[in-house]
């Protein structure tokens, strides 16, 4: 009897987590679909699913019209700088937030994460009078540097939640044992906060490579990342769904293939002292 | 060997000069058809100016309107041509932001320019943009319908006749509509639509003393015909249709009659996009008998930024694309149904584009009858059809649009709908110091 309760309980649960990650990657199927009609069918109402005319052809142009490579690397470069340099601050920013607490980590921490609140665009003219005057507009270094501040708050916040998890008394031998501060950092507690990093890593890479705010405000053209090879195709005038959405699945699919293939270490990192 | 190698290096040597000493233009751009189109054809403008190179920047209209404002108004430097609307070019030019165009080329001739755009792009007689490609509205409609509903289109139809027309053609059991028109919220969006419409029902939007005019009868009158005709006429969720969803309606067959950019009269008659492509006719916007049309004037500009380190480069760049010789030229490469329309008076005197674009006279009659200086029955302080051509426009032109949209969807009603775009105007007003 037990047995029966479980495995109904089992197929209901697994039935309801399929529903939500249907519903929750409709808008991405809906787009790929789109990407294969022709303006006319991506318009239409009601919405054809399945039955229409498939077509390469929105491919064809966006491939045309645009290079994809070249915003394709700015935006692994700009997304990848971004986060590694931020890691290099936020690591030991955590552990010492973790391991050496004070009476103001907590408000320190809190502070940090207040500049996300408030609207980029808040800061744009004046930022982009910095840019300006220090030459980084429509540079690579100027938008790893916005990027990376950016996303700093959050890269301390979870690298500090990760490392909280592990005991110090590990660390407290590995310094009887006569470890640095850096060897520390490197042999003991990276390797055992491994999950928790990756995540870190994965998750803000993420962020910057959807980042559309900054990389559409400080770039024109030689730096320009897969946000902006979006916008181009989007039209006050004209059909453009079927365009917009190959262009998007294009800029889409590196990180929807890195997802996939780092899922288990996302989601391990991301449950990380979850359950004890 | 060696002379060959030798020869080989100077000639490395000799491009490698040549790159360092050609200049790269950075033009910004919206994703038009028009402007898309102009991209593809730069190497033909640069095959005749090998020391000048092109980098394309295109961007979604608000986008690019954030963009090159925030770059211009900071003295960036990013853009060495801007594509900017009818609307920004005075203001700009006004604060100093553009550089006048006196050096397009010797054949340019800006006398060929049509009067009513070159008034637009103009500030104290000097050319701040040049035009690429220009537009007004008119009524697009239906053949087959009028038809089976024994209506015959007037060239100039009245309000009055638009109205007992779409109510005859309309039959929600067929999903057919007898009017779609815009209500999604923005300045550009239904309040481009509705200005123009206030226009010929004899509202304008300020006195002469730059008072907010929404108490008035002629806006009550505007707004209460447009609302009841959507009601009736309309097709449902009209409050979030603009030009793009308003486009797809007309070309499933869903609408009787549009009253939109003259620019979709080619995407409404282009078999490949619509399926009612051989059933459209035209007519000039909807009058009341006061002298003005509900039609709008607009036009795509190319312009340099003030302060450019390139800006003989630019001039040379706008002359050939704004260009008699361009046209000519997508002519030759795309047929003369594809050049940019409403900015050259010999385009619309050229029997091969009469022939390729039916629509051709009405836009041209449309765009001559749309005023920027003289846009209302009464008069006012400011330039501009659809819009009044002052900074502060952009902000009060979106806000009253919610407003209007919100009635038109019911979630407000008509008389609150004007009393709140009448309070939030004279606070704008008051704030940028019009008023007191």
């Amino acid at each position: 009897m037990a047995r029966r309760t479980t495995t109904t309980h089992a197929v209901v649960s697994t039935g309801a987590a399929w529903l939500v990650g249907l519903i929750i990657f409709f808008p991405i199927l809906w787009m790929i679909l789109a990407s294969f009609k022709t303006e006319l069918e991506a318009f239409a109402t009601p919405p054809s699913f399945l039955f229409f005319e498939w077509t390469t052809e929105n491919y064809g142009i966006v491939q045309e019209r645009s290079d994809y490579m070249h915003h394709a690397m700015n935006s692994l470069t700009i997304a990848g700088g971004s986060v590694l340099i931020a890691m290099l601050f936020a690591i030991p920013a955590a552990y010492a937030m973790a391991f050496a607490p004070t009476e103001r980590t907590r408000g320190t921490l809190l502070w940090m994460l207040s500049t996300k609140m408030m609207p980029p665009v808040g800061v744009l003219v004046p930022i982009y009078l910095v840019f300006r005057d220090l030459g980084l507009l429509d540079t690579r270094t100027g938008l790893i540097i916005v990027l990376c501040l950016g996303n700093l708050p959050i890269v301390i916040w979870m690298l500090f939640t990760y490392f909280k998890e592990i005991p110090k008394d590990i660390l407290e031998a590995a310094r009887m044992d006569g470890a640095t501060i850096l060897k520390e950092l490197a042999f003991v507690l990276t390797p055992m906060a491994v999950p928790g990093i990756a995540s870190t890593l994965l998750l803000n890479f993420i962020l910057a490579w959807n980042e559309a705010f900054w990389t559409l405000n400080l770039s024109t053209s030689n730096a320009a990342p897969l946000t902006v090879f979006i916008a181009s195709y989007s039209s006050p005038e004209g059909l453009f769904w079927a365009k917009l959405s190959a262009a998007s699945t294009l800029a889409i699919a590196p990180i929807l293939i890195l997802g996939w293939f780092s899922q288990k270490q996302l989601v391990r990192g991301l449950t990380f002292g979850a359950v004890k | 060997m060696k002379r060959f190698l030798g020869a080989l290096l100077g000639a490395a040597s000799l491009m490698s000069v040549s790159q360092a000493l050609a200049e790269t233009l950075t033009i910004a751009t919206v994703n038009n058809g028009d402007m898309v189109r102009m991209q593809a054809l730069t190497d033909e403008f640069t095959k005749k100016n090998p020391d000048i190179t092109v980098k394309w920047v295109t961007l979604e209209e608000n986008v690019l309107r954030q963009r090159v404002t925030t770059d211009i108004a900071t003295k960036g430097g990013q853009f060495d041509v801007l594509t900017i609307g009818t609307y920004e070019v005075p203001i700009w030019a006004k604060q100093n932001w553009l550089l006048p165009l006196a050096n397009l080329g010797a054949d340019y001739d800006a006398n060929d320019i049509l009067p009513q755009i070159r008034a637009a792009v103009s500030a104290d007689n000097k050319l701040y943009a040049a035009p690429f490609y220009g537009e007004s509205s008119m009524t697009m409609y239906r053949k087959d319908l009028f038809q089976k509903a024994g209506l015959t289109m007037p060239e100039k139809p009245t309000w009055d006749f638009i109205v007992d027309a779409a109510k005859k053609i309309t039959d929600k059991s067929k999903d057919v509509y007898g009017i779609c028109l815009r209500g999604k919220a923005g300045w550009g969006e239904n309040m481009a639509f509705l200005t123009a419409m206030s226009n010929s029902f004899g509202a304008r939007w300020f006195d002469e003393k730059w008072q907010p005019q929404f108490n008035t009868p002629e806006w009550k009158d505007t707004l209460t015909t447009y609302v009841n005709l959507m009601k009736e006429a309309g097709p449902p969720g009209a409050s979030s249709n603009g030009f793009n969803e308003n486009l797809a309606l007309f070309n499933a067959g869903k609408c009787g009659m549009w009253i939109d950019a003259t620019v979709a009269a080619s995407f409404v008659t282009n078999p490949k996009d619509s399926k009612v492509a051989d059933q459209v006719g035209f007519a000039m916007a909807p009058n009341k008998g006061l002298g003005k049309n509900a039609n709008w004037l607009w036009a795509w500009n190319l312009a340099i930024p003030a302060g450019s380190k390139k800006a003989a480069a630019a001039e040379k760049f706008i002359g050939w694309a704004t260009s008699k010789d361009y046209l000519q030229l997508v002519a030759s490469k795309d047929g003369w149904a594809n050049v940019p329309p409403g900015t050259r008076t010999s385009l619309y005197n050229n029997p091969e584009y009469q022939k390729a674009a039916p629509f051709a006279k009405l836009t041209l009659e449309s765009i001559n009858s749309a005023d920027p200086n003289q846009p209302t029955v009464k008069p006012v302080p400011y330039k501009g059809v659809q819009y009044a051509a002052i900074p502060e426009f952009q902000g009060i032109g979106t806000q009253v649009g919610q407003q209007f949209s919100a009635a038109l969807s019911g979630a407000t009603s008509i008389d609150a709908a004007l009393q709140a775009a009448q309070a939030a105007t004279e606070r704008e007003m008051k704030r940028g110091g019009y008023i007191k």
